[in-house]
């Protein structure tokens, strides 16, 4: 028989507002096997651990439950309270009276009630647990970073001056991600790629740091600490050690027709191509969809004008497998497709475009080489309008309830650079609130607005119409006017949200990560730990988390890194002992088992056992602990109920079923 | 003037939740104060694949009015493909509840990610009212544990 304590914590009033913690206290010295109850104001303190460990020695308790918050906050905390009193930390359950209780009923009554409940289940359960051991696995000493944005880089290059290594995947044939196509950045006005480059250059030249562009994660296995990773590198079609970057590929290769990426379809790119100057690594990459050799055989240009002969048609995909104890997803964003925003025209005119083509218009490498002109006819404007929230803070389902943080302060920026440039130009901003929460994030605004003569409106657009002369209409709302107004403009821009990228879904699903319904990636813990997954080992940096600007990127791809370092750091890593067992009594060897688990745990061997006195060899499961992760498919698998899960068993389920339909 | 109403009829309810995505799900429904009855009480598994059909049977058979199973969405299982058995295996018990005469009302699987508290507090009311609109179980109910 076990002897149970229970300990009912009033959090503050957290709990104690609607539950009556007395009562519960009360209740739960009526239930079989308890011999200890008690509450107290703060459970989790340092006083609340000391009145656990002491109860525990001083009654002999064998099992101890904790009615407080949510288990995913403090069980751990309790746990460890237990070990130091000397009893096993997997003696102790967890009533959620919180979180499951008294934050979402009102009344003192029903609280109390329910709270009763959920800890007679939660006694009924650590009546028949059992002491558990937690195992160890090694950690593998080598990081990756999906990714290749200021996010990945920074990560990879704070996990690689820690003495890890660190491998980078990037789909695109480049690192630098977002930041490479921005021109300028808010609130400094500093040059993106100034800043940029010599990051990227570090990372290339770092001798922990292996990049693989063009290249993206094709299947992940294994948990934290042994992740085994297939990274799929397609086919440059340029062998990357030959190639020296001279660039000559893609000056004669004929077919210049395809869309630049990079430029955001501003203009033509080459078939081989690099997608920008200082493109890392500095190799092309052959465009098998477009390029006229793949499509037709005849061509051969490239391979013809390249001194180095490092053009290869032959090139295949190649999978390369590494193992890593950490995984950091850093895959960031793209803007949102327009297609359901008919009303700003963004199909119809060419002159509506959006603030990220802005940037590759206004940048001197971009397709106007930085000069502002409009794309239809390559005339300076002379009336810009910028509208803001085009698909942020927009409940309906073609847009995104979130708000994209990042536009007020772009926009400002936008604005304040073509007046600064090109004082003739009006500029009229349309807003529905600016919003500049940041260091020096206002003063910025402010400045745009009384230094620079930026009209700001505040209110939304309803429509923008083409005019025949190539002119463009803007209608709007002023809303502290309370009017309509109508604005001619030459060029509109427009401040599209962004969204995870889409590559992000089916990384979370190969990393078992967990994601939200605007795909954005979940934190274990929403205030306390932002960079990590709820699944171990997993790590978030950047914009696939939510949208954030550079410097906070930058500042969780470090949080990121420390706490990827923190992991690596470790020799062992203790495993979780919940895991399953077999009762090689009952077990028939059907092996149905074996054919569920996800993790390849289960395997059969031929035993000798006992069966009541009669010995034979039998062929019986047998659970690999280490491989074990404690889903408990095999469990239910199971038709004669000798598979079992520790921790979460058979009996300890139904008894917690029986507490509460009692 | 008043009429005194009938007692309003309380049903119990057990959900199941898993531990990675649904019960996270259900905290964040809690420390959002996204209120639901106080009928629904949770039980937590590692995975929603650690159900075991005899435990849903065993609810009602001791008087639950309703079982709720939720777990993470297909295709962001924790444990990678614990859903899919959860969802066969929880498709063919209750249609074998219905036949015996456990309304489908009263069984349910529903998806919630951590992120969807929302969607946890929402999905429960809307339980809570259909069971209660179905009244009390006593088709599996074993007498002899009635006291």
């Amino acid at each position: 028989m076990q002897r149970i304590g229970v300990f009912v914590c009033h959090c503050g009033s957290n709990i104690a507002a609607t539950v009556d913690v007395k009562k519960v206290a009360e209740a739960a010295m009526m239930e079989p096997g308890v011999v200890h109850s008690d509450d107290y104001q703060y459970m989790c303190s340092e006083a609340g651990q000391a009145r656990i460990i002491a109860a525990i020695q001083e009654k002999g308790l064998t099992g101890i439950v904790v009615c407080a918050c949510s288990p995913r906050m403090h069980e751990t905390t309790f746990r460890k309270a237990a070990e130091r009193a000397g009893l096993n930390p997997y003696m102790v359950e967890i009533a959620n009276i919180r979180e499951h209780c008294s934050w979402i009923h009102k009344d003192l009554e029903e609280g109390t009630k329910k709270a009763v409940i959920l800890t007679r289940a939660a006694i009924a359960k650590v009546n028949l647990n059992t002491p558990l051991k937690s195992g160890e696995s090694r950690v593998t000493k080598r990081a990756l970073v999906i990714g290749g944005g200021i996010a990945g880089i920074q990560t990879a290059l704070d996990i690689a001056d820690a003495g890890y290594e660190v491998d980078i995947v990037e789909k695109t044939p480049s690192i630098g991600g977002r930041m490479s196509q921005v021109d300028k950045t808010f609130p400094t006005l500093d040059c993106s790629a100034c800043i940029l480059t010599p990051k990227m250059v570090e990372a290339a030249a770092h001798d922990k740091i292996t990049i693989y562009t063009y290249s993206e994660v094709e299947k992940v296995g294994g948990f934290v600490g042994d992740f085994t990773v297939d990274i799929r590198k397609k086919a440059r079609s340029i062998d990357m050690d030959k190639c020296t970057g001279c660039g000559v590929c893609q000056e004669k290769c004929p077919y210049k027709k395809t869309p630049s990426e990079f430029n955001r379809g501003l203009n033509n790119r080459s078939a081989v191509y690099t997608p920008f100057a200082q493109a890392i690594p500095n190799v092309p990459v052959i465009d098998r969809e477009h390029c006229i050799k793949f499509k037709t055989g005849k061509c051969g240009v490239c391979a013809k004008v390249c001194q180095a002969g490092a053009v290869d048609y032959e090139q295949q995909d190649e999978i390369v497998t590494e193992k890593y104890g950490a995984v950091v997803v850093a895959t960031g964003f793209d803007t949102i497709k327009l297609d359901d925003f008919d009303e700003y025209a963004y199909s119809q005119s060419p002159d509506v475009i959006t603030s990220l083509e802005l940037e590759r218009i206004m940048n001197a490498a971009g397709p106007t080489k930085g000069h502002l002109e409009r794309i239809s006819d390559g005339k300076a404007p002379k009336n810009m309008v910028f509208i803001q929230c085009v698909g942020s803070r927009d409940i309906t389902c073609r847009g995104k309830s979130y708000c994209s943080k990042i536009c007020c302060m772009y926009t400002a920026k936008h604005a304040m650079l073509i007046r600064d440039k090109y004082p003739g130009v009006n500029v009229t901003v349309f807003y529905i609130d600016v919003r500049t929460p940041g260091k020096n994030f206002d003063e910025f605004y402010r400045r745009a607005v009384e230094e620079y003569g930026v009209n700001y409106i505040k209110g939304q657009v309803g429509k923008v119409a083409p005019q025949p002369d190539g002119q463009l209409l803007v209608q709007g709302v002023d809303l502290l006017d309370n009017k309509q107004i109508l604005v001619e403009a030459d060029m509109v821009v427009l401040a599209t949200a962004i969204e995870p990228d889409s590559s992000v879904r089916s990384i979370a699903t190969m990393l078992t990560a967990s994601i939200d319904t605007n795909n954005f990636l979940t934190e274990a813990h929403p205030k306390l730990r932002p960079v990590e997954s709820p699944t171990a080992g997993v790590f978030l940096s950047g914009v696939c988390q939510g949208p954030k600007d550079i410097p906070e990127t930058v500042a969780q791809a470090g949080a990121a890194a420390i706490k990827a370092v923190g992991l690596l750091a470790k020799d062992k890593l203790l495993t979780n002992p919940c895991t399953a067992k077999a009762d090689e009594l009952l077990c028939n060897g059907c092996s149905n088992c074996a054919d569920v688990c996800p993790y390849g745990a289960i395997t059969y061997e031929e035993k000798e056992v006992n069966d009541h006195g009669i010995r034979e060899m039998r062929r019986v499961a047998s659970v690999n602990n280490a491989l074990c992760q404690g889903c408990g498919a095999c469990t239910v698998t199971c038709p004669c109920g000798a598979m079992d899960l520790q921790g979460f068993s058979n009996r300890q389920l139904i008894a917690e079923v029986d507490a509460i339909c009692r | 003037m008043s009429i005194e109403a009938k007692e309003e009829f309380r049903p119990n309810i057990v959900a199941f939740c898993c531990n990675w995505c649904s019960y996270a799900g259900a905290d964040l429904a809690g420390s959002s104060r996204l209120a639901y009855p106080a009928d629904v009480k949770i039980i937590r598994v590692p995975c929603s694949c650690r159900v075991n059909p005899m435990f849903i049977l065993r609810a009602f058979e001791k008087g639950a009015d309703g079982v709720i199973m939720c777990g993470c969405h297909p295709g962001d299982c924790h444990y990678s493909t614990g859903n899919y058995y959860a969802r066969r295996r929880m498709t063919l018990l209750f249609s074998m509840l219905d036949y015996i005469g456990v309304e489908q009302g009263r069984t349910r699987v529903e998806w919630v990610s951590a992120a969807e508290g929302v969607k946890f507090s929402a999905t429960m009311n809307e339980f809570v009212r259909k069971v209660r609109s179905l009244g009390k179980n006593v088709r599996l109910e074993d007498l002899r544990c009635r006291n």
